[in-house]
């Protein structure tokens, strides 16, 4: 066992452990915490798949912005002091369904994985991606990047407007 | 054996499942959204799983920054949508908040 | 200056009022008081234009008969309509008599209109008038004329009914219009009988093809009733008999406004009218036009005698006058006629005026004593003004004089131009014509004789109540138009000569023009002459020839020379005797007044009912119009409403029949069709929680069939 497998197997086991107990959980905060642990292993991962660029991306955007975001969400619409903060339960009859759904789909998603025979190129190993990454988002998929910030800008705007109260 | 694609495919489907279970089986919105930001970390270790094993090189890094752009917008939005719910109904309980359907 | 700079001038003379009207009846409240400032500044801006028009016209361009010009209105295929304006000596003339009379109304309305709710409104009507009767005077073509005759119409329904709260005020004003309205139809129908005929609604074009010889539907006759329908339009404007009913009534207009329409513009323009065509009237229209003149004036005049309203003297005074003028045309004096046009449009503007500032003054009065109920407007009320109105009495004495005849005045130049020439036209025609200039000498006499029964009952003696002797004198923007106008009304001003004017620059510039009438149709003296040269050797052997060898034009105006120290003498004679009897009987009281009404009571209540004409029309013409009236209300309301109802019950019942059609068997088929949409609906909808969750699950579980689908 080399380092990269046992590293490989401590963020995986990070992401999936902290991914349960974040939809396990009675208790939001403890669901919005674990969940910084789950993108944190996420990053991980993708440290370990040469994607360097993004795994500090996924640290600043998700752990920085996103994961503030759920906080003060759950902070805003959750009584804290009070016993609200529990996150109510589904009758059971939804609650079979969704199980019964996510095993049928997590079954059905491991089936085609494993039994698939990907296409394996010879990887090339690649060194610091942040260059090629900003070149390529710059000329190749320009216009897709000036639709993103048209995207950001609205969606800043529009929820400036409707987290405005109303008169 | 060699840590490989099929690994962090394996990892990436777990993730989705649990994703999906938590959009489905909570009430809380704030947890539905929780959900719905694992599901969108699957997918993106599957890009960059692709990116580096499949051949997609670059391409599939570019696309998991897309991801991540609509990932924060969406986020900003729902939760924008989110206060205004809770304004209006003090809680947010998705399987309570059904005016739209008459 | 040269033709074009004139024909600018006059267009730039006729819009300058409607600047005023279209200030004052926009801007009119912001201005207040103003608005009159406003007008006065923009007519003595007129005034001023017009002057250098007539300037220029009569002295650079006095030998042209006419600066014109014309161009095209529209056209309808090959049916071009064209109109044009153009100043000719009488026009020039009038430009002036028009602009200045209705800049010192304008002036004298600042004081006697101050205090009225709607003073702005009033400038504005008297901006409109005035631009109206302006487009009277430059129009050279019937189609323009009558547009501005309308507009004349119109505007002067505005003024006399301006004080509409007062019922008899807008009845007035009805009468006014209604009245000119039947003169215009004849009007209308004599203009459409010469388009018809010379296919332009210019005059030279239309005097050019009667020249021509060339009769409306080849009947002489026709060019008569052409010209008598023109001349409808004059009587109606004129207030000739019998269309004359509606000028009295008119004085129920504020003061300013009877100085200007019964002096100087409105009813000045059928005279102008009559000028203007002059040439196209055959012998028949003529003897027509000079008997309803003759007519006019002598009915008027007697009438004039017994009424008390101070306004109601002046009023059928005018009328009176307005018959002489219209007698003196037909009789073929066209110089007298238009001459005294102008003549008494100084001295009746200026009696009017005076009239305006006694009623004003005994306002003043009334008011100041608290008294709301006596008429200002009796001349039984008043008495004694000579000594409170010092100004208004030396002015109005004069212009009396004016009015009555009285040699080193205007009038008595143009009257005694009239009176000449009626001796001379009946001397020339002879037999019952006649009685034209007996009637004319003895409506002179007549007017002598209440006009200074007016001055003295008004003006002499001792106050006959104690408002005349509350009354003052008023301000300076009343007196200056009276001043102004009395001064106009000098002899000097027109000839040198104080007993004839056929040697003065009036005569000069409005010369007798040729008729274009052929002369099988036309009075023989009117003719010229001999031919040209001839002319001033015919007029050799006449006892004296005009100074400068100016000839006679035809035999009418050598005849009326001969007539003219007979009518001068005739005149006075009657005036003064006139006078004497006004004095006799009002001043000093040899004759008692009474006792003679008593005498006379039958013609007395005659003349002071204005011979019933009201009460005569009010029961044929008003009764007969009210029974065609009502028999048409009866005809429309059963036979053309029963028509309109039965179609309407046709189209009901077939709207019903159509109506179960469409309830039973479309509505049906669309119920059904709604029905089955409606139940599938119900069922469908029992699919939509409205939860979220359970729609990801559907759309999840439904991903997954599909794929164990495929894949299986």
């Amino acid at each position: 066992m080399d380092l990269i497998t046992i590293a490989f197997y401590f963020f995986a086991a990070l992401t999936l452990g902290f991914g349960a107990v974040v939809v396990l959980s009675k208790n939001i905060m403890h669901a919005a915490f674990s969940l910084l642990f789950t993108f944190f292993g996420v990053a991980g991962l993708y440290v370990l798949l040469h994607a360097d660029f993004l795994a500090i991306t996924q640290i600043m955007i998700y752990i920085g912005g996103i994961l503030v975001l759920i906080i003060f969400g759950v902070m805003l619409t959750t009584r804290i002091t009070g016993v609200d903060v529990k996150s109510g339960k589904v009758g059971i009859f939804q609650l079979t369904g969704a199980i019964v759904l996510t095993l049928s789909i997590a079954l059905l998603l491991l089936f085609v994985y494993t039994n698939t025979h990907w296409y394996q190129p010879e990887s090339i190993p690649m060194e610091s991606t942040a260059e090629l990454i900003g070149t390529t988002l710059l000329t190749r998929y320009l216009l897709a990047f000036e639709a993103a910030s048209i995207l950001l800008l609205v969606a800043i705007v529009g929820a400036a407007f409707i987290a405005r109260k109303k008169h | 054996m060699e840590i490989g694609l099929t690994h962090y495919l394996i990892v990436s489907a777990i993730l989705f499942a649990l994703g999906l279970y938590g959009i489905v089986s909570r009430k809380h919105a704030v947890m539905v959204l929780m959900g719905l930001e694992l599901i969108l970390n699957a997918a993106n270790i599957n890009f960059i799983a692709f990116a580096r094993y499949g051949g997609m090189n670059i391409d599939g890094q570019i696309a998991a920054i897309f991801v991540i752009i609509l990932a924060a917008a969406e986020a900003a939005v729902a939760l924008a949508i989110l206060l205004n719910i809770y304004q209006h109904f003090k809680h947010v309980n998705v399987d309570e908040v059904k005016e739209m359907k008459e | 200056m040269t033709q074009e700079v004139i024909l600018f001038l006059s267009i730039t003379v006729l819009l300058v009022p409607i600047l005023s009207f279209l200030i004052n009846i926009f801007f009119g409240d912001r201005l207040g008081k103003l608005s009159g400032v406003v007008g006065t500044s923009i007519l003595a801006f007129d005034f001023l234009i017009a002057a250098t028009i007539a300037f220029n016209k009569l002295v650079t361009y006095a030998d042209l008969h006419i600066i014109q010009t014309k161009f095209e209105w529209f056209s309808l295929g090959s049916f071009k309509v064209i109109v044009g304006y153009g100043i000719d000596n009488i026009a020039a003339i009038m430009l002036l008599v028009v602009t200045l009379i209705s800049f010192l109304v304008h002036l004298f309305s600042t004081i006697y209109m101050d205090g009225d709710r709607r003073f702005p409104k009033f400038y504005a009507y008297l901006g409109l008038f005035t631009f109206s009767m302006l487009g009277i005077v430059i129009a050279n073509n019937f189609l323009m004329m009558y547009v501005f005759w309308e507009l004349v119409g119109i505007s002067s329904y505005l003024l006399i009914g301006f004080w509409y709260e007062k019922n008899s005020a807008s009845n007035a004003g009805k009468k006014a219009f209604i009245t000119n309205r039947i003169g215009d139809l004849g009007f209308f129908i004599g203009i459409m009988i010469l388009f018809m005929t010379y296919g332009s609604f210019m005059f030279e074009d239309v005097f050019a093809g009667i020249a021509s010889g060339q009769m409306p539907f080849n009947n002489p006759t026709m060019l008569t009733l052409a010209g008598i329908g023109i001349f409808m339009g004059a009587m109606g404007k004129s207030a000739q008999f019998p269309l004359h009913v509606w000028l009295p009534d008119a004085m129920e207009g504020p003061t300013p406004v009877s100085a200007l329409i019964h002096a100087a513009t409105m009813v000045a323009a059928g005279v102008y009218l009559v000028a203007k065509v002059f040439v196209m009237f055959t012998a028949d229209a003529l003897s027509f036009i000079a008997i309803i003149g003759t007519l006019t004036a002598f009915i008027s005049a007697t009438i004039a005698i017994t009424q008390v309203d101070f306004k109601k003297v002046l009023a059928y005074s005018t009328v009176s006058q307005l018959g002489f003028m219209i007698m003196s045309l037909g009789t073929g004096g066209y110089t007298n006629g238009f001459f005294h046009l102008v003549t008494h449009a100084w001295f009746k503007a200026a009696l009017f005026l005076a009239a305006g500032s006694v009623i004003h003054a005994m306002h003043h009065a009334m008011h100041h004593m608290h008294d709301h109920h006596s008429d200002p407007q009796d001349i039984n009320n008043m008495g004694g003004l000579r000594k409170t109105m010092p100004w208004t009495y030396r002015t109005f004495l004069f212009v009396t004089l004016a009015l009555a005849g009285i040699p080193f005045t205007s009038g008595f130049l143009s009257k005694d131009g009239i009176l000449a020439g009626t001796l001379a036209w009946a001397n020339l025609t002879g037999g019952w014509h006649w009685i034209v200039p007996v009637m004319a000498f003895s409506a002179a006499g007549m007017t002598a004789f209440y006009m200074f029964r007016l001055t003295i009952v008004a003006f002499h003696g001792e106050p006959k109540t104690e408002i005349a002797r509350h009354t003052h004198e008023n301000k300076l923007p009343i007196v200056i138009p009276l001043v102004v106008l009395s001064i106009l009304s000098i002899w000097f001003f027109y000839a040198p000569n104080p007993i004839d004017a056929t040697g003065g620059w009036f005569h000069k510039m409005v010369v007798q023009p040729q008729s274009a009438v052929p002369a099988a149709y036309q009075w023989d003296f009117l003719l010229p002459e001999n031919g040209g040269h001839d002319v001033i050797q015919a007029a050799g052997h006449g006892e004296t020839a005009q100074a400068g060898g100016h000839g006679y034009l035809n035999k009418l105006q050598e005849e009326s020379h001969h007539f003219h120290y007979i009518a001068m003498a005739l005149s006075l004679l009657i005036a003064g005797s006139g006078i004497l009897l006004a004095f006799l009987i009002y001043q000093y009281k040899y004759i008692s007044a009474d006792k003679l009404e008593a005498r006379f009571k039958g013609l007395h209540t005659f003349s002071l009912n204005k011979w019933y004409f009201d009460e005569l029309y009010n029961s044929t013409v008003i009764a007969f119009m009210m029974l065609v009236s009502k028999s048409l209300a009866w005809f429309d309301g059963t036979v053309v409403d029963g028509i309109v109802n039965l179609s309407a019950q046709v189209t009901r019942f077939a709207g019903y029949i159509t109506g179960i059609f469409d309830n039973v068997v479309i509505d049906g088929f669309v119920n059904l069709v709604a029905r089955v949409t409606e139940y599938s609906g119900g069922q469908l909808r029992k699919l939509q929680t409205g939860n979220i969750q359970s729609y990801i699950v559907f759309v999840l579980a439904g991903i997954l069939l599909l794929l164990f689908f495929f894949i299986l």
